[in-house]
């Protein structure tokens, strides 16, 4: 029996219970739909906390100032000022592992342009910060090492900060007043949009570091650094990198052997690690909820066969009798199940990626449709109809001839 | 150069815990070319014979010889494809497929076996002219009356050039002026297409069509005579 008749007569079959095979295809459609969909969710999560992580440099490796131990108490990291200007020149200093390094000074404080005011968070840092980064300014001039070691009175503006104290104007020269110190606006920054933890990242001033330190930040520890940043050669590199730091930072300070360090390093891109795997593991949850929907649809399809090879068992009876094969009913069968499911698989692709389109567009969560994802969903839905399919083309093809014509 | 030929076949039917005999030793001998009816009471075994003649069912034991091929060792495959060339059934409630035409319905057993569909179409419309029912290829079973019904069964039997047509109550359904209108189609296969044809009734009138009359009587042939023609 030839392939095309047998598609002929699974379609007339189909068409003839049209209410009964679109609910049965409904199942599918949903199971289908709900993959694509959420596997699209899943891989939108994780390109967005890579893209979020990327925004902080790559392959970054942060050093905080040790915990500050006092009668027997430990407090923050950070609390004890540890790191100076001159631990930056040590790790940049013969280091093989290491791209580039600079310091953070960080406070906040209130901003003044005329009669706008905005507070605000204040760090001062080193030009190579912003190559780190991957930071370019869209107006003005960039930090320079002049600018850090002349200590000239200058600031860097994120666009937030800008846009709240100046509105529509050209921010670039303007005099703003930090704790009542003038500083001219230089340059502004290009937008970075939200950190991971919803944090604006364009709510930023950088002045100098130097100038942070004797100007803005300093009269508690003078001299004191909050962060080191500073970023390995390559990825394979990052181990080495952190050693190297460590090492550089110990012999800075003179921390004899077995001692402990006066300070934390740590490395972003295990935290990005720990963050995509942990986007993953939502994304695989995602996806195999929605392979259980797919499920469900796959088990409606074999109740829907079984009462089909049950309420057509006249009919197989009479095709046995005129000479169709167990296999020729078999083959009918499997065939009417893998069109139900096909078909569901079908439509379901294209409910999947239109409401995918329209979640991307309506709640602006970033949504990744693949094509490999479309595939697999089609061919598991194929998959779904031959296995749920079998036993019941199974059941049918071994029907006794004599008591199926005899079935009423 | 018998094309039916039994020996001593058997069938027993595991009923609870005792054995039903529905064949018991039938030895019977059918030519190329004769018109037989086959008659007994309910539950004399006749269509349980049908079964096995048509190899829809297997024996217990016994042989059974069609067209000098043994039967009784033959695959599942191969009994369905003995069914589709040689063996055309009509049956007491027509088996049509409903929601298929007329011209579908004849070509069904052709679907099973590998002849192309413009061949296909052209062998189930000589079948339905045969027949006499041209202008009705396209209805439905539920357009057509009981006789026509019975006559398209009848062209789905003949249509693969099967030999032998083996016929189950063929007349239970219709009324007697339709059931001789079949009968007559019957004596002409079998005079003009030199078919072999068996009948399964329970109606005189209908066996005193035949030529040759068997009688089943508990699993057993009871009679077996050629109706000495008038």
């Amino acid at each position: 029996m030839n392939l095309i008749t047998t598609i002929k007569i699974a379609v007339r079959a189909l068409i003839a219970n049209k209410i009964r095979s679109g609910l049965t295809t409904l199942g599918i459609i949903i199971g289908v739909s709900a993959v694509i969909i959420m596997i699209s969710v899943g891989e939108g999560a994780t390109q967005k906390v890579s893209i979020s992580f990327s925004a902080l440099g790559s392959n970054i490796l942060l050093v905080h100032s040790g915990t500050a131990f006092t009668k027997g108490m430990r407090s923050a990291i950070g609390s004890k000022p540890t790191l100076k200007m001159k631990d930056v020149t040590a790790i940049l200093k013969n280091n093989s592992a290491i791209k580039t390094a600079a310091p953070l000074v960080s406070g906040s404080s209130q901003v003044i342009y005329k009669n706008q005011n905005w507070f605000t968070s204040i760090k001062g840092t080193t030009p190579e910060f912003f190559v780190m980064q991957e930071w370019n300014v869209v107006l003005g001039s960039k930090l320079t090492e002049k600018d850090v070691s002349r200590e000239t009175k200058i600031c860097i503006m994120g666009q937030t900060v800008a846009s709240n104290l100046f509105g529509d104007l050209d921010p670039i020269g303007k005099s703003v007043r930090i704790k009542g110190i003038p500083f001219k606006v230089t340059a502004l920054l290009e937008k970075k949009g939200q950190s991971l933890m919803g944090i604006d990242m364009d709510d930023v001033i950088y002045v100098p570091v130097t100038v942070a330190q004797k100007r803005l930040f300093g009269s508690e520890f003078p001299g004191m650094i909050h962060i080191i940043m500073a970023q390995a050669i390559n990825k394979q590199r990052i181990k080495a990198a952190e050693n190297e730091l460590t090492l550089a930072l110990r012999q800075s300070h003179r921390i004899s052997y077995g001692k402990e360090d006066d300070f934390t390093v740590k490395n972003l891109a295990q935290i990005l690690d720990i963050a995509e795997s942990s986007t993953k593991i939502f994304s695989l949850l995602l996806g195999s909820i929605a392979s259980i929907s797919l499920l469900v649809g796959g088990i409606g399809i074999m109740n829907i066969m079984l009462v089909s090879v049950t309420e057509r068992t006249k009919e197989i009876g009479i095709r046995l009798a005129i000479g169709a094969k167990p296999r020729d009913i078999r083959l009918q069968f499997l065939v009417e199940a893998l069109i139900l499911s096909l078909m569901g698989g079908f439509i379901g692709i294209t409910i999947g990626v239109t409401l995918s389109c329209l979640i991307a567009h309506f709640i602006k969560f970033p949504i990744i449709i693949s094509l490999p994802s479309i595939l697999l969903a089609f061919v598991v839905s194929g998959m779904t109809g031959i296995f749920f399919g079998f036993y019941p083309a199974f059941k049918a093809s071994k029907l006794n001839p004599i008591d199926a014509l005899r079935y009423e | 150069m018998s094309l039916i030929k039994t020996e001593q076949l058997n069938k027993t039917y595991d009923v609870g815990d005792h054995c039903v005999r529905a064949l018991d030793d039938v030895t019977v001998n059918i030519n190329q070319g004769e018109l037989i009816a086959i008659i007994g009471s309910s539950g004399s075994g006749k269509s349980t014979f049908m079964n096995m003649i048509g190899c829809l069912d297997v024996a217990t034991s016994g042989k059974y010889y069609l067209d000098e091929t043994d039967v009784t060792t033959l695959s599942v495959n191969h009994l369905s494809e003995i069914r589709n060339k040689k063996i055309g059934f009509v049956f007491q409630g027509f088996n049509l497929l409903s929601r298929t035409t007329a011209l579908e319905n004849v070509e069904l057993p052709m679907i099973y076996s590998s002849i192309s569909t413009k061949q296909r179409m052209a062998m189930a419309k000589e079948a339905l002219s045969l027949v006499g029912l041209s202008d009705r290829e396209a209805h439905l079973p539920n357009q057509l009356s009981g006789g026509q019904q019975q006559r398209v069964a009848t062209a789905r039997a003949i249509v693969n050039n099967a030999p032998i047509i083996l016929a189950d109550e063929p007349t239970g359904n219709l009324d007697s002026q339709t059931s001789y209108e079949i009968m007559e189609l019957f004596c002409k296969l079998n005079k003009e297409n030199s078919k072999t044809i068996i009948i399964v009734t329970h109606e005189s009138d209908i066996a005193n069509f035949c030529e040759r009359i068997i009688e089943f009587k508990d699993g057993k042939i009871v009679k077996d005579k050629e109706k000495i023609n008038l």
